[in-house]
């Protein structure tokens, strides 16, 4: 493999990283909101976000995007691919990390409520001042897991034109006939980004471990 | 003791806490049946009773961590109803101190101190860290008010979480079994500060099987079992002439303890 080549499949590779940002950012804002509505005391709010976060993870991130990249634009929404790929990821990633967090939410103890009650803390500071900064430390292992699943998973965005790191693989494996090669070197690269966040969150998960003891 | 009641309800100073015909289900399960209660204006009470009595639910009426079922209650003459509002008022005159301290993890000593004050009432930074820091040394830990509440023993955190309700400057304070999780030599530091606390004419309502500090504190101890109110009256008279039997076995059980 030449280094123009090696090259090519770096900038595939800056794509990657730009995909799973933006699906992470949106995927955090949204599913922060998706998390809070899944534990609203109003039945109807948390009714809808259980429907939101059932649909999202019971169907293909490939199919969501699909959707959105060809299936809108037959209505008469036509997206930019890179809209489109944003849409989809952030709608995908909130529905996970919006259960994780509802998850976490839930594990913190009740008395941290009952508390916060008892000292007339409305749910707006209740929220943000006790619950989620203690759930957030509870979520913060399963949440790497999620992101290292999403920067893998953003090579589906391959398949509405995008050429991140999987596409600029198969590009240069066809061009040089050396696949095994070309998909060694983009499995390195993959893995020389998400082994680091993987050890980060076993270690986070150690350290709060030793911490709740 | 019926005219004991009586004469509470006739004084000119409207009660601090009046439960009337107060029930609690849970589902089909009656947690509380039938309360009466007035409680006035610095007056210290006792609750006891076996586990599963309704102790805790009582009190936790008051605050309103659960709704009641049936009945009427008014705090400081606010009537407790479903809406928000009129829960936020009472939670704002009513301190509360848990058995498992509740304090937040997260958060310094001063910080779980200075949270609500800043939050609901309204206070500067610079005021609510003044009370905390008052309220602190009253309690006689504000060389700890930088650290985490896991750093600190089980008998320090319970009086941090007893400055934290103080610090929202209320008129009642509801103590659920405040030392029932503590080790044997930490009880002590507990209830001095609660003495000193009702000495200070705190109301108070301390739901507690140390009768040590019944004896010493309370105004009137309540013996409940079932969900009722089974008997009542000032501490002297209570454990040296209980009248009813199930009151006598109780005591006789918890007594045998100590």
């Amino acid at each position: 493999m030449s280094g123009q080549e090696l090259l090519f499949l770096l900038s595939g590779l800056k794509w990657t990283l730009a995909l799973s940002a933006v699906g992470f950012v949106g995927g955090a804002i949204f599913g922060l909101l998706i998390a809070l509505a899944r534990t609203s005391p109003n039945k109807t709010i948390a009714k809808a976000a259980e429907y939101y976060i059932g649909i999202f993870q019971g169907t293909p991130l490939l199919m969501q995007l699909f959707v959105v990249y060809f299936g809108l634009p037959l209505i008469g929404l036509r997206l930019d691919a890179w809209i489109a790929v944003a849409i989809g990821f952030t709608l995908h990633a909130s529905a996970y990390l919006g259960e994780i967090w509802r998850g976490a939410i839930q594990a913190v103890p009740r008395g941290q409520t009952e508390a916060a009650n008892a000292l007339a803390l409305k749910y707006w500071p209740r929220t943000r001042d006790i619950i989620l900064p203690q759930a957030l430390r509870i979520s913060l292992p399963a949440t790497i897991g999620f992101l290292v699943q999403l920067i893998k998973g953003t090579s589906l965005a391959a398949l509405v034109g995008f050429t991140e790191l999987s596409l600029a693989g198969k590009f240069i494996a066809n061009q040089t006939f050396r696949p095994l090669v070309v998909y060694g070197v983009v499995g390195i690269l993959y893995f020389l980004i998400c082994w680091p966040l993987s050890l980060y969150g076993a270690r986070l998960e150690r350290k709060f471990a030793a911490a709740s003891r | 003791m019926a005219t004991a009641t009586i004469a509470n309800s006739t004084q000119s100073t409207s009660p601090m806490i009046a439960m009337e015909h107060v029930e609690k289900w849970y589902g089909a399960y009656k947690a509380l049946s039938d309360i009466n209660l007035t409680v006035r204006t610095g007056e210290k009470i006792v609750l006891c009773g076996p586990s599963g009595s309704g102790k805790s639910t009582l009190i936790r009426c008051i605050n309103h961590l659960e709704a009641y079922s049936k009945g009427r209650i008014l705090v400081g003459g606010v009537q407790l109803g479903e809406s928000a509002k009129t829960i936020d008022a009472v939670r704002r005159e009513v301190g509360m101190v848990f058995q498992q301290f509740n304090l937040f993890p997260h958060l310094t000593i001063l910080q779980n101190c200075t949270l609500s004050p800043m939050r609901t009432r309204g206070l500067s930074k610079i005021q609510a860290e003044a009370t905390a820091r008052r309220l602190l040394e009253r309690v006689r830990i504000l060389e700890q008010a930088d650290k985490y509440p896991a750093q600190l023993s089980g008998g320090q955190q319970q009086r941090v979480a007893i400055a934290r309700a103080l610090c929202m400057e209320p008129k009642v304070m509801l103590f659920d079994e405040p030392t029932s999780a503590l080790d044997p030599e930490m009880v002590k530091e507990v209830l001095d500060t609660m003495i000193s606390l009702a000495d200070d004419g705190m109301t108070m309502i301390v739901v507690t099987h140390e009768m040590g500090f019944a004896r010493q504190v309370a105004d009137r101890v309540i013996f409940m079992a079932e969900g009722s109110i089974v008997e009542e009256g000032p501490p002297a008279e209570f454990f040296t002439n209980p009248k009813h039997d199930r009151t006598k076995k109780f005591l006789g059980e918890i007594l045998r303890g100590h």
